[in-house]
Order: C-alpha cells, then sequence, then structure tokens
C-alpha cells in the first residue's frame, strides 16, 4: 500500500500496521513484506518485546530501590493559620512560580505573566507542527524552531534553579527545617529511644501548664499565643519554643531581656512597647514559673 | 492447547487482524538501541508508558486506604505511610513515578522535537501528545494536594493565586476548582474526583488515540 515499490510519496511509513498479509493464494496484489523496509527490522514480538522487558525489569529495580530508600514526604497536617510555612509548588510549576514573581510579570502586569510568555509558548508548543511546517527534520537544519526551544529549555532549567536557589535561602534565613524532613528525625528519635529502652516506647511526660488561674495568663493570651499556640507548646516546624518548662531554660532576668527586646532578629518580637513594665514583670515572674515537675 | 483457545475466539471473533495491529509489526534498525546505542532516545515513550501503567497500579492500591476529606486524608496517608505493610513502597512509587512521568514524558518530547518526527503526516499524534502532557501535569498538580499536609496545602494556594491571575476566566476556574471562597473540604473532594476519575479517564482516551495513531502512521523513518 504506502511504502515499497511503488514509493512516490513523501513519507515512508516504516513498520507501518497497515500492511496486510495476502487473503488467498495466488491474488494478483504483490504482498509487500517487511523486508522491504531499510535496515536490519526485527520483529516486535517476541524479539524485541523481550529486550524491552528485560530493560524494564532493571528500571523498575531502580525504580524501587529509590523508593525504598527515599520514602515519599509527608509532613503535619494542613494549617491554615500556620504564617510560618514557606509555601512552595511541586517542583515541576517552580519555573512558573519563579516567573510571577518578577515585577514585569506580577502585579499590574500579571496577564502578559501569565498570557504573554507561558500561554504563548505553551500554545506556539501545542501546535509546533503547523509552524514549523517545512519537510527538514533535522534539528540544525531548522534553525528558528531548534534556537528557540534551546531558549525555552535554557529559561526552564534557569527559573527552576532559581526558584529553588530561593526557597533554599529562605529556609537558611529563617533557620527552618522542612517538615517532612524534621518528622521523619523525631520519628527516627523515637524509634532509637525505643530501642535503647528494650523495645518498650518510653512515655514522654507532658509538662504541664503551672499556676493556670494566675492573672498572667491574660497577657500570655492576649499576645504570646499567636505564635507559641493556646497550649503553649509552641510549633517545632516553624522554630518556635514551647512555654511551658521555659523557667528551666531560662532565668527571670533572661526572660525580662526577651519579652522586653525580643530575640532572633524579630522572630520573637520586642513587647518593650506594647507591655508596660509591670505587665512584663509580671508575665516574666509568671513565666519563670513554667518548670518541669520534679 | 492455547493454540485451541485462540483458533476457538478467532473462529468467532475474528480477532487476528486485530492482534496483528496491536502487536505483528517490526521494529527498524534505526530506533533499535540493539544496532545504534544512540536509539536508546526512542525509549523514552515506551517508559513514559510504563510509569504510568504503574502510576495507574499503584494510585489503584492507594484508594484502598485513602479517605479524601479533611478530617481523616491526613490521618489515612499517615496510616498508610507508616502502618500498612508495604504502604510507604506503594506511595513512595506513587510519589516518585508522578514525577519520574513527567521526567520521561519531558525526554520523550523532546526526542520528537529534536528529530523533527511531529511533520507531517504526525501532527495529529503531536498535538495528542501535548494534551497528554498537559493532563499529566493536571494530574501532579491535583495529586499534590490531596495527603493534605502543609506542603499540600499552600502549593495548592499557591496555584490557585496563579489560575486566579489569568484574565477574564482565571476567578471562575478558581472557584469551579475550589469549590468554593476558600481551599477546604469541597477542594479536597474536587481534587480526589479529577485525579482519580476525571483526568484519569481524559489520559486513557488520549493514550488509546496516541497509540493508535502511531500504529496507523508507523514510527518516523531515520533521519
Amino acid at each position: 500500500m504506502a511504502h515499497g515499490h511503488k514509493s512516490n510519496e513523501k513519507v515512508i511509513y516504516v513498520g507501518d500496521s497497515r500492511v496486510r498479509k495476502p487473503k488467498a493464494v495466488g491474488s494478483d496484489t504483490i504482498p509487500p513484506d517487511y523486508t522491504a523496509f531499510p535496515g536490519k527490522s526485527e520483529a516486535f514480538i517476541p524479539n524485541f518485546l523481550l529486550k524491552e522487558w528485560m530493560v524494564g525489569c532493571v528500571a523498575l529495580v531502580g525504580f524501587l530501590v529509590l523508593t525504598i530508600a527515599e520514602p515519599a514526604p509527608l509532613g503535619y497536617p494542613a494549617d491554615p493559620t500556620n504564617a510560618a510555612f514557606i509555601p512552595m509548588p511541586d517542583w515541576y510549576f517552580l519555573f512558573l512560580y519563579q516567573f510571577l514573581k518578577y515585577p514585569y510579570a506580577s502585579g499590574n502586569y500579571v496577564a502578559f505573566g501569565i498570557l504573554g510568555v507561558p500561554g504563548v509558548a505553551f500554545a506556539a508548543l501545542l501546535l509546533a507542527p503547523f509552524l514549523d511546517t517545512g519537510k527538514e527534520r533535522r534539528f540544525y537544519r531548522r534553525p528558528i524552531a531548534s534556537s528557540l526551544m534551546v531558549l525555552s529549555l535554557f529559561s526552564l532549567f534557569y527559573l527552576t534553579k532559581v526558584s529553588w536557589d530561593h526557597y533554599e535561602h529562605e529556609l537558611a534565613l529563617t533557620n527552618t527545617i522542612p517538615e517532612h524532613h524534621l518528622r521523619e528525625e523525631k520519628a527516627r528519635e523515637e524509634w532509637e529511644k525505643t530501642q535503647a529502652n528494650g523495645g518498650v516506647p518510653v512515655e514522654e511526660a507532658v509538662v504541664p501548664i503551672v499556676d493556670k488561674d494566675d492573672p498572667a495568663m491574660e497577657i500570655v493570651k492576649a499576645n504570646c499565643v499567636a505564635c507559641h499556640a493556646t497550649d503553649l507548646k509552641g510549633n517545632e516546624g516553624a522554630g518556635v519554643p514551647a512555654l511551658t518548662g521555659v523557667g528551666d531554660v531560662h532565668s527571670k532576668e533572661e526572660l525580662v531581656e526577651i519579652v522586653t527586646n525580643g530575640l532572633g532578629g524579630g522572630k520573637m518580637p520586642a513587647f518593650g512597647e506594647r507591655l508596660s513594665a509591670e505587665e512584663i514583670d509580671q508575665l516574666t515572674t509568671w513565666l519563670a514559673k513554667q518548670k518541669k515537675a520534679e | 492447547m492455547l493454540k485451541n483457545v485462540y483458533n476457538w475466539i478467532d473462529e468467532r471473533l475474528d480477532i487476528t487482524p486485530l492482534w496483528r495491529d496491536v502487536a505483528d509489526h517490526e521494529v527498524p534498525e534505526h530506533v533499535n538501541p540493539a544496532h545504534h546505542f544512540s536509539a536508546f532516545v526512542y525509549c523514552f515513550g515506551g517508559l513514559t508508558f510504563f510509569i504510568t501503567v504503574i502510576q495507574i497500579l499503584s494510585g489503584m492500591f492507594l484508594t484502598m486506604y485513602f479517605v479524601p476529606d479533611i478530617l481523616n486524608a491526613y490521618k489515612s496517608v499517615d496510616y498508610l505511610q507508616h502502618k500498612v505493610a508495604f504502604g510507604g513502597i506503594v506511595r513512595g512509587m506513587h510519589h516518585w513515578g508522578a514525577s519520574l512521568v513527567l521526567v520521561m514524558m519531558f525526554l520523550h518530547t523532546l526526542r520528537v522535537f529534536f528529530t523533527g518526527s511531529y511533520k507531517a503526516p504526525r501532527e495529529m499524534n503531536w498535538v495528542v501528545g501535548m494534551l497528554i502532557f498537559f493532563v499529566m501535569l493536571g494530574l501532579g498538580f491535583t495529586g499534590y494536594l490531596l495527603p493534605w499536609d502543609n506542603k499540600a496545602y499552600f502549593a495548592t494556594k499557591v496555584g490557585m493565586q496563579i489560575a486566579e491571575a489569568v484574565p477574564i476566566i482565571g476567578p471562575y476556574v478558581k472557584e469551579l476548582l475550589q469549590g468554593g471562597d476558600i481551599i477546604g473540604a469541597e477542594t479536597l473532594t474536587r481534587f480526589f474526583a479529577i485525579h482519580v476519575f476525571f483526568l484519569p479517564g481524559a489520559l486513557l482516551a488520549l493514550l488509546g488515540a496516541h497509540f493508535i495513531m502511531i500504529r496507523r502512521q508507523g514510527i518516523s523513518g531515520p533521519l
């Protein structure tokens, strides 16, 4: 049909499924067979497929090794009020995420940022066969299409890299450990403790809030719980320490200093202007009492 | 025995032409790595399909445990990951497979692009392939939310902001995906339905079209 002996067609079909075996012996149509195709072709079934399966098995083993060596990450349950979490899309959307951060692609120009560049690029990619209609197939003979693709690839890699570097930088700046790492670390520590204890899980003593009915609790509720959580256990994912048991860590003088002037470059805000000296005194006296029960 | 079974079915349904179309073809020299090692670039399409099959199978097992509501989604994934026998491996395959399938598809796309294989008469197959690419990105986006941890929630929030910024249709798209004004219970069930029913359905249809076309037209000839 489409190939072989009378081939003045533009396209040479190789391995065409339209090749039919002759219906009856002695029919006058000359059955085209695979020997008409150029080169040393090989039957798909079983020869080539068996080789493919072998390669597939090797790939599968490699893949399984990866999944076992590097478990799928899982952080802590979604908490929409968690302001400290650094949002990141999945890695394959990073290029778009990064691109839309640039001033000429965001704010008033966001339409350009979305439709103007990625929109046009994806539309061009979708319609590539209708834009690049020349007969030439070799990439070095179609410089426009190839250079546009190379340019896009370069931008993709560049934007992804910049976005990821920026994320790492932010992590370092805020001293944050990604949640799934933190969680894994905790699980390992837990497991090691259990092993050391002869396989029996260790019960962590819960540090209770000392003097819950103290009037200082009102100051705490008004100022501290937003970050240190309503149960005062802090938020380890965001690097916010617990207030329960804080009396074991800091003396009253240190607490006065921390509350008044803040800590960690503004991570713990300074309350020197928001609270009166009396209130700070009342608060820190109460905080200094927060010790583990003996 | 097998031959008899085959003949019995073939007499009734005439499956031989079908079988020939699916399987009985030759692999030309220029795409066979056994002849030219550089022909391994022609493997990425097959690997994409292989990993897609892994994704479908592992996904089917994941739905045995996953509960798509905001109270239990995280707990069910946590249980699956840490308590169920081999659950971590199945979830790991699905998680890493999602990335791997995109990498393979990307490489396959580049191979087709740089060998100029999308040119006449294979334009339609390229367009279908690009649609598969977009569906896969959609699967990645919707699947990312399902574990309902902070990473998932905030990544989806970013994605929604990008969707909303599209001129004119953006806000509608966002509301349609979110099922309301915020990312919440409705969003999770919608993403679950999209991830498990809508997009895989579209994907299978597109894959079918992709494969029928490649069998009709054959692989592009040597350069």
